[in-house]
């Protein structure tokens, strides 16, 4: 029985999360989240020094060549400092889209790029208040040319490139696209959202350069696919979030007398943060799970990924929202650190789609498994 | 990332396996659980049967030394013992209090003498024993017994109640925390005994859940004389002891195979909501998935415990969640399945129900394991103080004399 990270990928863990202790303290984000910045360069810099871009980009094309239990333990810990930085968008999504289903030119141009962090790529799928379905994507492809509107584009206002989700104008089938962002044809706002330390985009593309990828005439199969493994990523980076949260709720009860005592000896207060721990346990476990299943590209990989999601969405937004509740009228403040948590557990929990539409993905996914 | 067995766990599971395929009963009939109304004299027997190959195999107490009888294994060998056995229709029930709860605690606390006397005859399924802690008015506060014990000459006598007590009615002896002084502090007052369960004074009543089922007996105890031999640790102490049992307690909770969110999904699939299908009603998939979360992810720290044991590594705290994930689970589950039912749902006939009733059954049961072996809260307390390190609920009984001490009825 071996259900754990190697030593290896624990020490990987330990490195990005003594830089992060160093380098990405909570009052980063707040100057991200204050200030004009889109991301913390430097952040983002001591990332792309630490080689942790180019994590799952093979040796050929400049990167360090290993699997997803890598990212795994980057993204956990990404989410325990509420990282202002495009990682999620550009690594999970952009890189891994680019690396799965992108044709040999398209790897050879872009992952060395994207691996020394010389560009920063996103994944374009939202475009209006419903779910994306494979039926309600509007934005067209047509010779080479996209046209059309993606809100909101996780930043996007930034972003070099961008994997978009678009539909054959003459076929009606989904395929992925390649678009540079600085081109002509693309115009991007930034979007007021509930987290601005994570910049998101509303772009708009008429007639810019598209160049297709290799998702041969499977396209929706490769957005699931792509969402697949970055709802395990995702996974982690809640969990992380969710056990700071935990931690400072913690921290807090410890800290904080009422009524001649700590709060933390109220059964309440105790009952809560215990409950937090069980979800917290609960998605850690599917998402060991999950990352096992994406490392193998197992054939549990959609169920478990949606089980990951699921999961972790539930821990980080219950242990977000509670850590608020336990400090009481000062995690109300804009000066108190609870908003960061509060703000980004939200983010992520529609970043890739609502809870409802995983739950149902998963059930699909039961339904298939028991016919099969 | 795998599930896969190391080299040597390989080995031992192949060795369990040739030994289960040569020793294992086959012809056994289901080995029914003991109910206490209903005690069936033949399953026992065959349990003691089963229990006494075990034993001379070593594989009745792996990881318990060899000059216990065991085998001096690790964890890891008892859980793969343990995963091969279930695959057999073995008698199981019957002695898991007794070794795992009562021989550990004589194991740390009786004279050598009295372990050379007692352990071999529990473990070869001789002598059975039980486990008398809990009382009309100390459940959850197990510390607040009330049964006392006066010292007379060389023997105690004890007087008072006990119930909640799985196996009394065929067990040969028992170990029991009794209040030896009343006018010290709770804690300080306890002393524990371990007794022969046939002693004159010895009353054993089962108890009926609302289940229907008798798992469990009342106990009274009138004028039981134990010798003072018979006491572990020092008079006053008992608390201390009693720790012992309960720590090895934590490790054997859990709650049995039940209906899960596959039994929800098929019945979903029988049922009609507005002329369709359950299964394709949006409320019905999200409790399926919250349920399937729970489910695999009770499995999935399972194989993480067990990847800390067969690295020979103590396990991180994530075993606590179990009960208090799976108890609610069971019932909640139960519940929203008999809702799903509309007026069928109060019906639990095995005949006419969906599912042959497991749903009613199961909502039944249920209330029962959300208290057995801790109540939710109780382990909300555990997870909060011992792995998060929250305070300890303040205590208005630390320094009041016993008997002094406020009580209801």
């Amino acid at each position: 029985m071996n259900f754990d990270f190697s030593e290896d990928q624990k020490l990987l863990k330990e490195q990005v999360s003594k830089f992060l202790a160093d380098n990405c303290s909570l009052s980063v984000v707040r100057e991200v989240l204050e200030g004009e910045a889109f991301y913390s360069e430097d952040v983002w810099k001591g990332l792309v020094e630490l080689g942790l871009t180019g994590t799952t980009i093979p040796e050929e094309y400049g990167g360090l060549g290993l699997g997803a239990l890598e990212l795994c333990v980057i993204a956990e810990e990404l989410g325990r400092a509420a990282a202002p930085v495009p990682f999620s968008s550009s690594v999970y999504l952009g890189t891994e889209a680019i690396r799965i289903f992108g044709t040999e030119s398209q790897k050879e141009k872009w992952l060395p790029k994207l691996a020394v962090g010389e560009i920063i790529s996103t994944f374009a799928l939202a475009e209006t208040s419903s779910e994306p379905t494979e039926k309600n994507i509007k934005t067209l492809f047509s010779g080479g040319k996209v046209s059309g509107q993606k809100i909101p584009v996780a930043d996007g206002s930034y972003a070099d490139i961008a994997v978009v989700v678009v539909k054959d104008s003459d076929s009606d089938i989904i395929s992925l696209a390649i678009v540079e962002l600085n081109s002509k044809g693309v115009e991007r706002n930034a979007v007021s959202t509930l987290d601005p330390s994570r910049d998101h985009a509303d772009i708009i593309f008429k007639d810019a350069d598209a160049e297709l990828m290799d998702v041969d005439g499977e396209g929706w199969d490769a957005v699931e696919r792509v969402l697949a493994s970055a709802a395990v990523l995702m996974a982690f980076e809640q969990i992380g979030g969710a056990e700071a949260s935990l931690n400072m709720a913690k921290d807090y009860a410890l800290d904080r007398y009422a009524f001649g005592r700590q709060i933390g000896s109220y059964q309440a207060i105790k009952h809560k943060l215990a409950d937090m721990y069980v979800k917290i346990e609960l998605a850690r476990s599917n998402s060991f799970y999950g990352a096992m299943m994406l490392n193998d590209e197992g054939a549990d990989l959609k169920i478990s990924a949606a089980a990951s999601r699921v999961a972790a969405t539930d821990a980080f937004n219950f242990a977000a929202q509670e850590n608020v509740h336990t400090h009481g009228g000062i995690g109300f403040t804009w000066e108190a650190d609870t908003q960061f948590f509060y703000r980004r557990s939200q983010v992520l929990a529609l970043a890739l789609g609502s809870s409802l539409t995983w739950k149902n993905k998963l059930v699909s996914q039961l339904e298939a498994k028991n016919v099969s | 990332m795998d599930f896969n067995d190391t080299k040597e766990e390989a080995e031992f599971r192949s060795e369990v396996k040739v030994w289960l395929e040569s020793n294992a009963p086959k012809s056994l009939q289901v080995a029914a659980r003991y109910d206490a109304i209903d005690v069936k004299e033949d399953a026992l027997s065959r349990a003691r049967e089963w229990q006494a190959k075990k034993a001379e195999s070593g594989y009745a107490a792996i990881t318990w030394p060899k000059e216990f009888g065991g085998l001096g294994g690790t964890a890891i060998q008892s859980v793969i013992y343990s995963q091969e056995e279930s695959k057999y229709n073995v008698p199981t029930g019957f002695f898991e209090i007794g070794l795992g709860m009562c021989i550990p605690t004589m194991m740390a606390w009786a004279t050598s003498e009295q372990n050379e006397r007692y352990v071999k005859p529990a473990l070869h399924g001789e002598e059975v024993w039980c486990q008398l802690f809990s009382e009309p008015a100390a459940g959850s506060d197990v510390a607040g017994v009330r049964t006392k014990a006066e010292k007379d000459g060389d023997d105690w006598i004890i007087n008072g109640q006990k119930v909640w007590t799985s196996g009394a009615h065929f067990s040969d002896f028992g170990i029991i925390v009794v209040r030896t002084d009343p006018n010290v502090a709770k804690h300080k007052g306890l002393s524990f005994f371990f007794l022969d369960m046939k002693s004159e004074g010895i009353e054993v009543k089962p108890i009926r859940q609302i289940s229907g089922g008798a798992n469990f007996n009342e106990v009274f105890f009138t004028d039981v004389r134990v010798p003072d031999s018979q006491r572990l640790g020092e008079v006053g102490e008992g608390w201390k002891v009693a720790l012992t049992t309960l720590m090895n307690e934590r490790l054997a909770i859990g709650v049995p195979k039940s209906a899960d969110y596959s039994s929800l999904t098929k019945a979903a699939k029988e049922i009609d909501i507005n002329d369709e299908p359950a299964i394709k009603n949006d409320l019905v998939r999200s409790k399926i998935a919250d349920w399937y979360i729970q489910a695999e992810g009770l499995k999935y720290t399972k194989m993480r415990t067990l990847t800390s044991l067969s690295k020979g590594e103590t396990p991180g705290p994530e075993s606590s969640i179990g009960k208090i994930v799976s108890a609610p689970k069971m019932q909640d589950l139960a519940s929203f399945a008999m809702d799903l039912q509309g007026a069928a749902g109060i019906m639990n006939d095995a005949e006419i129900a969906l599912l042959h009733s497991i749903f009613q059954s199961q909502w039944l049961s249920a209330a029962g394991y959300r208290i057995a072996g801790g109540t939710d809260e109780i382990l909300r307390n555990i997870v909060a103080e011992r792995v998060l390190g929250l305070p300890q609920d303040v205590r208005v009984d630390k320094s009041v004399p016993f008997n002094e001490l406020p009580s209801g009825r």
